[in-house]
């Protein structure tokens, strides 16, 4: 038997469109039907400037678009070779680790849901909303930031911003364990997710899997700990790995992240650096004729920026290596033999954005 | 490995290679012949295991087009870049997704978007566009009077 789900399912979070096919229950077959929301970013990229092609990756993984920026601008400083002041890369970090935090927030409220717990998503939101409020003053918009520019940032902090977040953190703090009492604990969450959608270490890396996906099967994965990018080298904080490969290993992975992207703020708040904001650059930027290529590490995973300039002022060919789009190439893999219902879960696990794959 | 030492690694597998100069990486370039049989050594080799295959991409530089393979080792964390010139008129190339599982999707995205093909991949389909689309939309010469829209 087969049966489509989506492009209007509630719990693809988006327009993905999954033709499964059936034995009674048993799932044999996953094909993902891609391209509803593809709206060919890498050609819109090759007609606009250095500055202006940032913007629209805010649009890929819109859960992550201060991280995607940020990849963005690396990949335009390693070009033009350039040094940021330590402010702005102070600044980077907080704003990266808030984008993450609001992304593993958004999933896990999410997440429940699609699991049949709708209480979840109020607790989730009510701190999403904060990290939104902060983004909302300092960059001006609470989604797609578009804050993060070769140099630097955009402009300088708002002045309420330090104490603000330090609030966050106060109730962050105060309301963690809930999570935990809520959802982990839960035996029904437990046993929808143990054993469920396992993906090993072997294979993981053969698909390319990367970010909570990749480190739920075993496999040190993180960006920031393998090829440090900013001040990441400098500071404090563990990559959590989990060893069971399956979608409630991934969830632990999410969990315990938000912990450490919490500590990774705590040792930045109250330690950031008098100066500018954004280092002096052209008017128009030029990259050398060459490829250049940077990673970073999103709410999902590896995320690539690979450019290839001609020496003008527009990139002759950009491709976004998006961590969605290798993850989701496992699914067919992991829900193979696994129950219909099991695939929910198999999917929230994977964190999927589709703006992300298609691109 | 450092930059060099891969290189001298890379040419006890085969003799002749080119490499280009520049650039952060080794930087090889390959004919499409053979490259099958390279891409599994180079894997399959106990001093070198590019086991992770973490972009995959192709280039249109107006007379040829390029395949870009960039690799990479979680064992020994040393990084590989392969380019393989293709002919315009028919680019075709060995597929590699027996070896890493995540090119059958990126070799299905360059079928769609840039019109390689692939011998031997087991669903070569378009992935974005509908089947019926005619032309490959990230080609240069690529023109669509409704959708495109140019600065």
């Amino acid at each position: 038997m087969i049966i489509n789900v989506g492009p209007q399912h509630p719990s693809t979070h988006g327009v993905l469109h999954l033709v499964i096919t059936l034995n009674g229950e048993t799932v044999k077959k996953v094909e993902p039907h891609l391209g509803y929301i593809h709206r060919s970013i890498e050609k819109m990229c090759e007609s606009l400037s250095y500055r202006q092609f940032i913007y629209v990756t805010s649009r890929m993984d819109y859960l992550s678009s201060h991280i995607n920026n940020h990849g963005c601008a690396l990949c335009v400083e390693k070009g033009l070779q350039i040094e940021i002041p330590s402010r702005s890369q102070v600044i980077r970090v907080l704003m990266d680790e808030l984008t993450r935090l609001a992304s593993h927030l958004l999933w896990w409220g999410a997440l429940a849901m699609d699991l049949g717990a709708f209480t979840p998503f109020f607790y989730a939101f009510r701190e999403r909303e904060m990290i939104n409020e902060l983004m909302e003053d300092t960059c001006g918009a609470r989604l797609t930031m578009n804050y993060i520019v070769p140099g630097g940032v955009m402009m300088d902090l708002h002045p309420d911003f330090q104490r603000k977040v330090k609030e966050f953190l106060k109730l962050f703090q105060s309301k963690i364990h809930e999570y935990d009492e809520l959802v982990t604990n839960n035996i029904i969450f437990q046993n929808r997710t143990k054993g469920v959608g396992f993906i090993s270490r072997e294979d993981a890396i053969s698909f390319g899997c990367t970010g909570p996906t990749g480190r739920g099967s075993g496999l040190s994965c993180d960006i920031r700990k393998l090829y440090p990018y900013e001040i990441y080298d400098q500071l404090q904080f563990d990559e959590i790995i989990e060893q069971g490969g399956d979608s409630f290993a991934r969830y632990k992975v999410r969990v315990r992240e938000m912990v450490q992207s919490m500590r990774i703020i705590e040792q930045l708040i109250d330690n950031i650096p008098e100066g500018d904001f954004q280092a002096k650059t052209k008017a128009v930027l030029k990259l050398p004729k060459g490829d250049f290529y940077t990673r970073v590490e999103t709410a999902r995973g590896e995320l690539g920026v690979y450019i290839v300039s001609e020496g003008g002022s527009t990139p002759y060919r950009i491709k976004f290596r998006s961590p969605g789009f290798s993850n989701l190439s496992a699914l067919d893999h992991m829900s193979r033999g696994g129950k219909i219902g099991d695939l929910m879960a198999t999917m929230g696990t994977l964190d999927l954005v589709i703006p992300d794959i298609d691109r | 490995m450092t930059k060099d030492e891969l290189k001298i690694k890379l040419e006890t597998l085969r003799e002749g290679l080119s490499f280009e100069e520049g650039g952060e990486w080794t930087t090889l370039n390959l004919e499409p012949e053979g490259f099958k049989n390279f891409a599994a050594q180079i894997k399959n080799d106990s001093d070198l295991q590019f086991d992770y295959l973490f972009c995959q991409t192709a280039v249109d530089w107006k007379t040829h087009l390029s395949m870009v393979y960039h690799l990479s080792s979680t064992v020994f964390r040393h990084e590989l870049v392969i380019k393989i010139k293709l002919e315009k008129s028919s680019p075709v190339v060995d597929t590699v997704c027996d070896l890493w599982r995540t090119a059958e999707f990126h070799e299905r995205e360059a079928y769609d978007l840039m019109g390689i093909e692939f011998l031997g991949h087991p669903d070569l389909r378009r992935l974005f566009m509908t089947p019926d689309h005619e032309g490959f939309p990230l080609r240069k010469d690529y023109e669509d009077p409704i959708n495109m829209i140019k600065l």
